[in-house]
C-alpha cells in the first residue's frame, strides 16, 4: 500500500517536471510549427546556470529566476537571429535546433565538466512530510504544487487573456490568424521566450530531484516528444495529462521492472499512434 | 533522372576501382581501417537516403537499425552460442521486423510528426540499451571476437575485412540504384512530390512509403552487422541520437536524392571525425556547428537537398488550398 | 438492370462547421455525359474531391458501379475504374511527358510494388504511353520535360494521364480553363473521341462547349443541387437564372 502511494507521488512529481518542460515545447510546436530539438538542452543549461548562480551566492529562488531569464534571453537571440531567417522552412529549422542542442551540450561539458552535479535543496523545503507511516520529501510536493499552479496560470493565459486568444487562434489556423491581423512577428518571440524560460527554470527546479549531468538533455527531450505525441499538438490539457501519464508509467516502471522501464514508455505511444494519431486531446494529426 | 544515372554509373565504376586499389595505394592499417569505416557509414547513409532523398521522409532515428543489428549480431554469437552465419541472418531478419513496426508507427504521421516519432523511438531504444544492463551490458556495451572466417579467410586482417565490407557496398549500390529506377522507387519519388496526385492515380501511398521504410531498415541492418564485425564491440552510443544525426548529416552534406551523395557525405563525416578529432576533442560541438552552418550559410551547398525539401514543404499548404479547404485538413507540415 | 456509374446519396461535407456540400444526391447512369455547373464556391470541386476520395464525407454514401466506396481510399476507388483530372495542374514538372504517362499507367500495375525491376526496361509500357500521347497529339513532345511545355499542352497531358488508365468513370475538372480558342477546339475534339461507354462528369464554365457535350446538367449553388435536367429543362428553369443572375 505504502509502495503504491509513494511511487504514485513520485510519478506525480516527475510528471510535474515533465509538464514544465513539455508545455513550452508543445506551445512552440503548436503555434510556430517548430520542433525545438534544443528544448532538452535549454533545460540542462538552465540547471547548470542555476548551479553557478547558487555557487556565486544566489539563493535557490533567485537561481530559478536567473536560470529562466538566461534561457529566455538565449531563446530570444536564437529566435531572432536564426529561426526567423528560416521562416517557412520547418525542416531547416529542426536541423538548426538539433545543431544548437549539440553545441549547448558540448559547451556544458566544457564549462561544467562531465561529472554529475548535485543541486542543493532550499533549506526551507528540506525534510519529509509525514502522515501515518508515510514519509514523502516536501520538495517533491512543492514541485507538484508548482506544476499545478503553472498549469492553472497557463490555462488562464490561454483562455482568459488577449495574448492567449491570439495564441489559440494561431495554433488553430496560422494563415487565418494572420489574415485577421495577428502579428506573428510579435507573437512568435513572446511564445518562444516563454517556452524557453519554462525550460530553463524547470531545469533548476528539477536539479534537486534529477541532479544535473551530461546527457540530461537527451534524456528529457524524447520524453517531451512522447508527451506531445500522446497529448496532441498544441493542447495544454494534452501536455498536462500526457506528462502525468508518462510520469506515473516511468515511476511505477522504474520501481517494478527497472530493466524495462524505458521500454514501457513505448506502450502508451504505440497505443495512441495506432488508435488515435491525433493524440488524446489534439484535433489534428501531428 | 534517367540520363544522369548513366553518368553516375560511370562515376560508380571509377569510385569502386579506386576503392579496390586502395590497399595497394595506402599500406597503413590505420588508413585501411578508416576506409572500412567509410564503407560501412556509406551503406548506412545510402539506406537513410532512400527515406530522406527519395521518399522525402526525414528520420532522426536511423541509428536504430545500425544499433539493434549490431547488438543482436554480437549478443547472439557471444552470449547465445549461435553460429556466425546464423547470428548475422537472425540479426538482419529481426532488425527488418523492427523496421516494419517502427515504419508502421512513424508513418501514422508525416513531415515533422514523422521526424518526432522516429527520434522518440530511437531514443527509447537507446534507453533500453543503456538501462537493461543484464542483457546489453549497459554503458559498458557488449564485445567479443566475432569476425567470421568465411571460406577460411581470416577477416582479422584489415585488408581482407575491407574487401569483405566492400562487397556489401557494391551490393548496396547496385540494389539501391535498381530500387530508385524500379516501380517501387518511382512510386516513392512520386509520393514524395505529389502524394495526393499519386493516390488519385491508384497508388497506395502509405504502403509504398512503408515498404520503402522497411527496405531502408534492411540496409541499415546490413550496416549494423558490419559495424559489429568491425568494432567487435557495441555500446549504447551506436543507438544514440548523435549517431542518427551524423548519418543524416552525411546524407544532407552529400546531396539528398542522389545515388552517390551519401557515399561522399559518409567519407567527409568519417574523415572529419577521425582526422579533425585527433587535433580538437570537441566532436559534438563541431557536429553542431556544421549542422547550423550548412543550414544557414550553404543551403545551396547541401546540394539539391534542402532546396527540394523546402519545395516539398511549400507544396503542402498549396495543395490543401487547391482542395478549397480552410487549411485545417492537411496541416501535417 | 446495371448499377449506375455513380450514385451519391445524402452527401455532406463540413469544414470547421461550415457546409461545403449539403445533402447532395445524384445518380449518373453508365455512359452518361454529365455537366456540373455553378458559380465559384458552389461546391463542385469539393464534390469531386469527395467522389474521388481525397477526403472523407461528413455524412452520406457514395457508390461507384454499385459498390459502396464511402469508406474507401482514393487509390482503391481508382482501381474500380475511376480517373480524374485536376483544376490546378499537378503534374510531375521535372519529368518528361512520356514519363508522366508511364507513372499514370504504373498506378494500376503490380509493378508499382516491385523494388528490383527497372521500369525503363519495360518497353511495352513506354510504347503504350507514347501511343496515348499520340491520342492527344503530343507524341512529338514525348521526351520534353513538362516544365518546358505550354499551358495548353499541360492540360492535354493531364487528360492523357487520366485516359491512360482506361477509366470507366472519368471526372474532368475544368479541362478547358485558360485555353486559347485553338487549344479549346483540340481538347473538345479529344473529348469527343472518348468511347461512349465511358461515363464522364465534367465541371466546366465554357457554356457553348459544355452544353453541347452534356446529356444531363446539374446546377449547384451553396453546396446544394438547385436544378437538374437536360439542356432545355435547365435553361428554361427560372432557378438557373437566379443562380447566375441573382434574380
Amino acid at each position: 500500500m505504502n509502495f503504491w502511494v509513494i511511487q504514485g507521488l513520485n510519478g506525480l512529481a516527475f510528471g510535474s517536471l515533465l509538464f514544465i518542460l513539455a508545455s513550452g515545447f508543445s506551445l512552440i510546436f503548436g503555434l510556430m510549427r517548430i520542433v525545438n530539438l534544443s528544448h532538452g538542452a535549454y533545460f540542462m543549461l538552465g540547471a547548470y546556470v542555476g548551479i553557478s548562480a547558487m555557487a556565486a551566492g544566489a539563493s535557490f529562488w533567485t537561481a530559478i529566476l536567473i536560470g529562466g531569464v538566461a534561457i529566455a534571453v538565449l531563446g530570444a537571440v536564437i529566435e531572432r537571429l536564426i529561426l526567423r531567417r528560416l521562416t517557412g522552412q520547418p525542416l531547416a529549422q529542426v536541423l538548426v535546433t538539433l545543431g544548437i542542442a549539440f553545441i549547448i551540450a558540448d559547451a556544458c561539458v566544457w564549462i561544467w565538466t562531465g561529472d554529475p552535479r548535485p543541486v542543493p535543496m532550499p533549506r526551507e523545503l528540506a525534510g519529509a512530510f509525514r502522515i501515518h507511516q508515510l514519509a514523502f520529501p516536501i520538495y517533491r510536493l512543492f514541485v507538484i504544487g508548482v506544476a499545478f499552479t503553472l498549469a492553472a496560470a497557463l490555462w488562464f493565459l490561454l483562455e482568459r487573456t488577449r495574448l492567449g486568444a491570439m495564441i489559440r487562434a494561431g495554433v488553430d489556423d496560422l494563415n487565418m490568424a494572420r489574415a485577421m491581423g495577428i502579428r506573428t512577428s510579435v507573437l512568435f518571440p513572446v511564445v518562444f521566450c516563454l517556452g524557453s524560460a519554462l525550460a530553463g527554470a524547470g531545469g533548476v527546479l528539477a536539479g534537486p530531484i534529477l541532479s544535473v549531468y551530461p546527457g540530461l538533455d537527451t534524456d528529457m527531450l524524447p520524453l517531451a516528444l512522447v508527451v506531445v505525441i500522446l497529448g496532441g499538438v498544441g493542447s495544454l490539457l494534452g501536455a498536462f495529462i500526457g506528462s502525468l501519464i508518462i510520469g506515473f508509467i516511468y515511476s511505477y516502471g522504474q520501481a517494478l521492472f527497472p530493466d524495462l522501464a524505458y521500454m514501457i514508455l513505448f506502450l502508451p505511444m504505440v497505443l495512441v499512434l495506432t488508435l488515435r494519431p491525433t493524440g488524446l486531446f489534439g484535433r489534428q494529426a501531428i | 533522372m534517367i540520363r544522369a544515372s548513366r553518368q553516375q554509373a560511370v562515376l560508380a565504376l571509377v569510385a569502386i576501382a579506386a576503392l579496390l586499389a586502395m590497399p595497394w595505394l595506402v599500406t597503413s592499417d590505420y588508413y585501411i581501417n578508416i576506409a572500412t569505416q567509410i564503407v560501412i557509414a556509406a551503406i548506412l547513409a545510402m539506406s537513410l537516403n532512400v527515406l530522406v532523398g527519395f521518399g522525402g521522409m526525414i528520420s532522426l532515428g536511423h541509428a536504430s537499425y545500425l544499433g539493434v543489428a549490431a547488438y543482436l549480431t554480437i549478443y547472439l554469437s557471444t552470449h547465445a552460442g549461435v553460429g556466425a552465419l546464423g547470428s548475422a541472418l537472425i540479426a538482419i531478419g529481426a532488425t527488418t521486423l523492427l523496421a516494419m513496426l517502427f515504419g508502421y508507427l512513424a508513418l501514422r504521421a508525416s513531415g515533422l510528426g514523422f521526424l518526432m516519432i522516429t527520434l522518440a523511438l530511437g531514443q527509447i531504444l537507446w534507453g533500453i540499451a543503456y538501462r537493461w544492463a543484464s542483457l546489453t551490458g549497459g554503458d559498458n556495451g557488449l564485445g567479443g571476437p566475432i569476425r567470421p572466417r568465411p571460406f577460411g579467410i581470416d577477416l582479422m586482417n584489415p585488408t581482407a575485412f575491407f574487401y569483405f565490407t566492400l562487397i556489401f557496398l557494391v551490393l548496396a549500390v547496385w540494389l539501391i540504384s535498381r530500387f530508385v529506377q524500379s516501380g517501387l522507387g518511382q512510386s516513392l519519388q512520386g509520393a514524395r512530390d505529389q502524394p495526393r496526385r499519386m493516390r488519385a492515380l491508384g497508388y497506395n501511398v502509405w504502403l509504398i512509403q512503408w515498404l520503402s521504410f522497411v527496405f531502408a531498415g534492411f540496409w541499415g541492418a546490413i550496416a549494423g552487422m558490419l559495424y559489429a564485425y568491425y568494432h567487435q564491440f557495441v555500446s549504447p552510443q551506436a543507438l544514440h541520437l548523435t549517431t542518427s544525426a551524423e548519418t543524416l548529416l552525411m546524407v544532407v552534406a552529400g546531396g539528398t536524392g542522389t545515388l552517390f551523395g551519401p557515399v561522399v557525405g559518409a567519407a567527409l563525416v568519417v574523415i572529419l571525425k577521425n582526422v579533425v578529432s585527433a587535433y580538437i576533442t570537441r566532436w559534438l560541438m563541431l557536429l553542431g556547428v556544421v549542422f547550423v552552418a550548412i543550414v544557414l550559410f550553404m543551403p545551396e551547398g547541401i546540394v539539391p537537398g534542402l532546396r527540394r525539401l523546402r519545395e516539398t514543404m511549400k507544396m503542402r499548404p498549396a495543395s490543401s488550398a487547391e482542395a478549397s479547404l480552410p487549411a485545417a485538413e492537411e496541416r501535417t507540415t | 438492370m446495371t448499377a449506375p456509374a455513380l450514385e451519391v446519396t445524402g452527401l455532406h461535407r463540413f469544414f470547421g462547421g461550415l457546409p461545403a456540400v449539403r445533402d447532395v444526391s445524384m445518380r449518373v447512369p453508365v455512359g452518361e455525359r454529365r455537366l456540373l455547373l455553378g458559380p465559384n464556391g458552389a461546391g463542385k470541386t469539393t464534390l469531386f474531391n469527395l467522389i474521388a476520395g481525397d477526403f472523407p464525407a461528413s455524412r452520406g454514401e457514395i457508390r461507384i458501379f454499385g459498390e459502396n466506396v464511402t469508406g474507401k481510399t482514393a487509390d482503391q476507388r481508382t482501381h474500380l475504374g475511376m480517373a480524374r483530372t485536376y483544376q490546378i495542374i499537378t503534374l510531375f514538372p521535372k519529368n518528361t511527358l512520356v514519363h508522366n504517362v508511364v507513372i499514370s499507367l504504373l498506378g494500376l500495375l503490380k509493378l508499382r510494388f516491385n523494388p528490383l525491376s527497372d521500369i525503363r526496361k519495360h518497353t511495352a509500357l513506354w510504347d503504350e504511353a507514347r501511343s496515348i500521347l499520340a491520342l492527344v497529339g503530343l507524341e512529338h513532345l514525348a521526351e520534353r520535360t513538362v516544365a518546358d511545355t505550354s499551358y495548353g499542352e499541360k492540360r492535354r497531358l493531364e487528360i492523357a494521364m487520366a485516359l491512360a488508365q482506361k477509366p470507366k468513370l472519368l471526372l474532368l475538372d475544368e479541362p478547358l480553363a485558360g485555353l486559347s480558342a485553338d487549344e479549346r477546339r483540340d481538347v473538345e475534339r479529344l473529348l469527343q473521341t472518348i468511347p461512349r461507354d465511358v461515363t464522364i462528369i465534367m465541371i466546366e464554365h465554357d457554356m457553348d462547349v459544355a452544353l453541347a457535350f452534356a446529356d444531363v446538367i446539374t446546377v449547384m449553388q451553396h453546396g446544394q443541387i438547385v436544378v437538374e435536367g437536360n439542356r432545355a429543362e435547365v435553361v428554361a428553369d427560372p432557378k438557373t437564372r437566379e443562380v447566375y443572375l441573382g434574380h
